[in-house]
């Protein structure tokens, strides 16, 4: 913060400015004193300046302190500082990688947990740099209302997906039957109440900074937060379609790194200059095959392919099912081809598995554009790294931008081409209809079932 | 709009007129870095008059001060009558109006967004503002309208397909358009192209869930269209009205013009106006009803029986009132009682909308959003308030009027896998033998 001060200091192009400001103060509070139209042209020039100034003008904001620990500095003391540094990234990347097969150990609810942490996470590392980039972190209200509508927009979220699965729990308690009836009406209140202190809030001198922490409080919660409820809807699904599609990103990076680390030669992209299509195309097919061979060693076990349900009675999430058609091997006959080179005449393969290439190939071809997005993002705001929680890796957000088009790909593949809408989520509506409604849905239901012989006709209650 | 220009003229500092300064005493209407970095004056075009020439003429005896009152109030009455002739031609006038709206008021919103970042020359910018544009609105008509379309649907075979696939198709054109920006950032514009990425989000966000929320209301029945609308329109006529004769305090810093009393008064006025409103309107079926797409006639009919909430109901008037009307009982739709609701949300929080339109205007020293409607500004401008009215009349609908659509719902059911069926078939009979709809009688339908 000492540099953000310093640079406060600083004469502007537009005139004179005060001096630095006192101890404690954000750059741009000593104008407050001032009430002349001048100091506010001052804030405006400073504001136009950050608008409209070509991002080579705008000064770096400070890469942040070295969080390695002490311990891996002595060990790695004697290497050269390339290799110092490719250590410390192997070592943090196979810790991260430990504490996800641990977790993926303890459960669901584990996973779930996680993921909002996650969520949370990113979501101030954002926020962050946006009070960094507009020196904003003394305005009114602000840091209260941006956690205020996170909270408001999880809750939605939550009630109206995660609601759905605890249904046999929450018909038992009253409470709880109230909240889920109203659900909308209350989530919508809540959300009225944060916007109106928002109006309120405004403060003569500062509309410009507080409109613009408004609109990247809400850009932010689109991003962060709607993604990572398609993750949490999609580990229902099965828990497969949240290991697969996430470990294809991560080895889609990893595998591209070291492609381009061996044979890279040509660049890729002028935005992010140490990618190369050696490393590109490379991962690509790396990851294709990885994903494959993933998906056949989940594919076996019951814990990763069942829907996650919640039953009632013990209280906790439950896996167990009778796999469905996609988890069951089935013969395909090879074209002609590969028949010569396997020698095999069929192969026995997860239907899944054929899934899992669309999975890869999107995560190959199209999670990249995340990474470059958030490149994008970083060199717009000046800066290397979100924050600097891993050390080597830089933040949470670093790590999870490419994961950020995939969780959606994967809700709306699942949607489109697995299976229709979510069983849970009918019934839930159905039980709120109207008893008369009730009814004829029941008959129209069972006239159809008769047709199509699902239910004997001559059944009797 | 001239008074504007006198008005500016007659500031004591204003220098003689010419171009520059022109551009200089418009400067409270840009950034000061605009007379810094660029030579030539950019300005926003809100001083151009656009009062036609007829009414210039006619008016041209009285003061600005009324004159400006009456551009206003002919423009008002103009636009009122407008209203009133698309509600008669008909509910797929009424959604081409609504979508009308809200590519002019997404429009303007950019073009404010343009000016400010002097980024007009962006590669690919004004393209990709109006693509994104057209993937959300496709994907919110795919979804939501579709529904009332179903059988016309499934009758064709390509859109039957797109249906189905409908989700897949609008994230893939959306991830089109995310990949172009990523490709179209430029070395030295990158902050100012994802200032334009966010700016078009928001606008997305604000512009087009609210015109979609409009029309899932107006397909609900139209008087779900029109009361909420009415009532944020007279609250805004009333308040002005009350402020104008009687305003005295002031009411927030935000908006000077704004006063208690013509807040309270609106408030008061909105809410018997509301009454009045559904009692005459309750009546009529072409209002009350769903709208629904007739496949037979290939056109939109609203023809039903009105549900309770339309038909009227014998209320007992608790004993305060009653010494004063000295009627026992009084008649009235259940929907009248919701209408109360609905004009104390539009006099109460739908002001907050305008305060928030005068904030952002403030903030980037805009006085209207753009010059459409002469006397009134731009289009985004009349609908500001209107802003939150929408989402919340579709959030009490679906919280206190209706649940979920039956036939959506069997439809939804007819996608499960067989399993699942008869899961949840089972469930809705147990659950119907628990509260006793269901005997053995019934069952041997």
């Amino acid at each position: 913060m000492w540099e953000l001060r310093h640079r406060g200091g600083c004469p502007g192009p537009g005139g004179a400015v005060a001096p630095p400001p006192r101890e404690g103060e954000a750059a741009g509070g000593d104008h407050e004193t001032e009430s002349t139209s001048d100091k506010e042209t001052d804030i405006d020039d400073r504001y136009g300046d950050l608008d409209s100034r070509t991002d080579s003008d705008i000064p770096e904001i400070p890469p942040s302190s070295d969080r390695t620990p002490e311990i891996l500095k002595k060990a790695l003391s004697g290497l050269s500082s390339r290799w110092k540094n490719w250590w410390i990234r192997g070592i943090l990347t196979l810790t991260m990688i430990s504490l996800f097969f641990l977790i993926i150990y303890m459960g669901s609810f584990m996973l779930m947990l996680l993921v909002l942490g996650i969520q949370v996470k990113c979501f101030h590392e954002i926020i962050t740099i946006g009070y960094r980039v507009y020196h904003s972190y003394d305005l009114p209200w602000f840091r209260t209302l941006s956690w205020y509508f996170l909270l408001c927009v999880n809750y939605f979220f939550y009630g109206e997906t995660v609601a759905d699965y605890f249904a046999t729990f929450v018909q038992r308690e009253e409470q709880l039957q109230f909240l889920i009836r109203y659900h909308r009406f209350i989530s919508f209140a809540l959300y009225l109440a944060g916007f109106c202190m928002f109006v309120l809030s405004l403060v003569k001198k500062h509309y410009r900074l507080q409109f613009y922490m408004f609109a990247w409080t809400h850009v932010t919660l689109l991003i962060t937060v709607t993604q990572s409820h398609l993750v949490i809807q999609n580990l229902f699904e099965g828990m497969i379609w949240f290991l697969v599609p996430i470990s294809s990103v991560i080895c889609n990076d990893i595998t591209a790194y070291l492609f381009g680390f061996f044979f890279g030669r040509t660049p890729l992209i002028k935005l992010s200059p140490k990618k190369t299509w050696e490393g590109f195309i490379g991962g690509f097919f790396s990851t294709v095959i990885f994903g494959f061979i993933a998906a056949y060693v989940l594919s076996k076990y019951q814990y990763f392919v069942c829907p996650v349900e919640y039953r009632s009675d013990v209280n906790s999430f439950v896996t167990e099912c009778e796999p469905s058609e996609l988890f069951q091997l089935q013969s395909y006959s090879l074209p002609p081809f590969l028949k010569a080179l396997l020698r095999r005449e069929t192969v026995s393969l997860y239907p899944f598995q054929i899934h899992s290439i669309a999975l890869s190939t999107f995560a190959s071809l199209i999670g990249p554009f995340g990474g470059f997005f958030a490149s994008g993002f970083k060199r717009a705001f000046k800066i290397k790294d979100f924050a600097n929680t891993i050390p080597g890796h830089g933040g949470i957000m670093d790590r999870f931008d490419c994961q950020y088009l995939m969780a959606t790909f994967v809700h709306v593949y699942i949607t489109s081409f697995i299976r229709g809408p979510n069983p849970s989520k009918v019934l839930q509506q159905l039980l709120v209809l109207q008893p008369e409604q009730q009814l004829n849905v029941y008959k129209v239901l069972k006239t159809h079932l008769v047709e199509k012989g699902i239910l004997q006709p001559t059944l009797k209650v | 709009m001239t008074e504007l220009r006198q008005r500016m003229a007659r500031e004591p500092d204003a220098p003689p007129e010419d171009k520059e300064s022109e551009a200089e005493a418009k400067a409270d209407g840009e950034t000061a870095s605009d007379s810094e970095s660029r030579v030539e004056a950019v300005t926003l075009p809100t001083s151009v008059d656009d009062t036609p020439e007829v009414l210039n003429r006619a008016l041209s005896n009285l003061s600005s001060r009324w004159k400006n009152w009456w551009v206003r109030g002919i423009l008002t009455l103009a636009m009122i009558a407008f209203f009133f002739i698309i509600i008669y031609l008909g509910p797929m006038v009424l959604m081409m109006i609504v979508m009308c709206v809200q590519i002019k008021c997404f429009h303007e919103i950019i073009t404010i967004g343009y000016n400010v970042y002097h980024s007009y020359d962006l590669p690919w910018f004004r393209t990709l503002s109006w693509y994104f544009l057209l993937c959300v609105n496709y994907f919110f008509y795919g979804e939501t309208v579709t529904d009332y379309f179903f059988t016309l649907v499934q009758r064709e075979e390509p859109l039957r397909i797109l249906s189905k696939y409908h989700r897949f198709i609008s994230f893939t054109l959306y991830l089109t358009g995310f990949c172009m920006f990523v490709l179209s950032l430029v070395k030295k514009h990158y902050r100012l192209q994802f200032y334009m990425f966010g700016w078009t989000h928001v606008t997305l966000l604000i512009v087009v869930t609210q015109s979609h929320l409009v029309i899932h209301n107006l397909f609900e029945g139209m008087i779900w269209f029109i009361v909420p609308i009415s009532c944020v329109i007279c609250n805004d006529i009333m308040a002005y009205m009350f402020g104008f004769f009687f305003g005295r305090t002031p009411l927030i810093k935000l908006s000077p013009k704004k006063t208690w009393e013509g807040f309270i008064g609106g408030c008061f006025a909105t809410v018997v106006f509301g009454l009045l409103l559904s009692y005459v309107m309750s009546g009529y079926r072409c209002f009350v009803c769903p709208v629904e797409y007739n496949n037979d006639t290939n056109s939109f009919t609203v023809d039903c029986e009105p549900s309770d909430l339309f038909r009227l109901q014998e209320y007992n008037i608790p004993g305060v009132i009653q010494s004063v009307i000295g009627w026992k009982t009084v008649r009235m739709y259940p929907f009248q009682i919701h209408s109360i609701a609905l004009s104390t949300f539009a006099s109460l929080i739908g002001p907050f909308g305008g305060f928030f339109a005068s904030g952002f205007k403030r903030a980037f020293k805009i006085k209207d959003f753009a010059n459409t409607i002469p006397g009134h500004g731009g289009i985004m401008d009349r609908f500001d308030c209107q802003y939150l009215m929408a989402t919340f009349v579709n959030v009490y609908i679906a919280s206190f009027i209706r649940g979920p659509n039956p036939s959506k719902l069997v439809q939804q059911f007819l996608t499960l896998r067989p399993d699942q069926q008869l899961h949840i078939f089972n469930m809705l009979k147990s659950h119907l033998t628990d509260k006793g709809m269901l005997t053995a009688a019934t069952e041997d339908k």
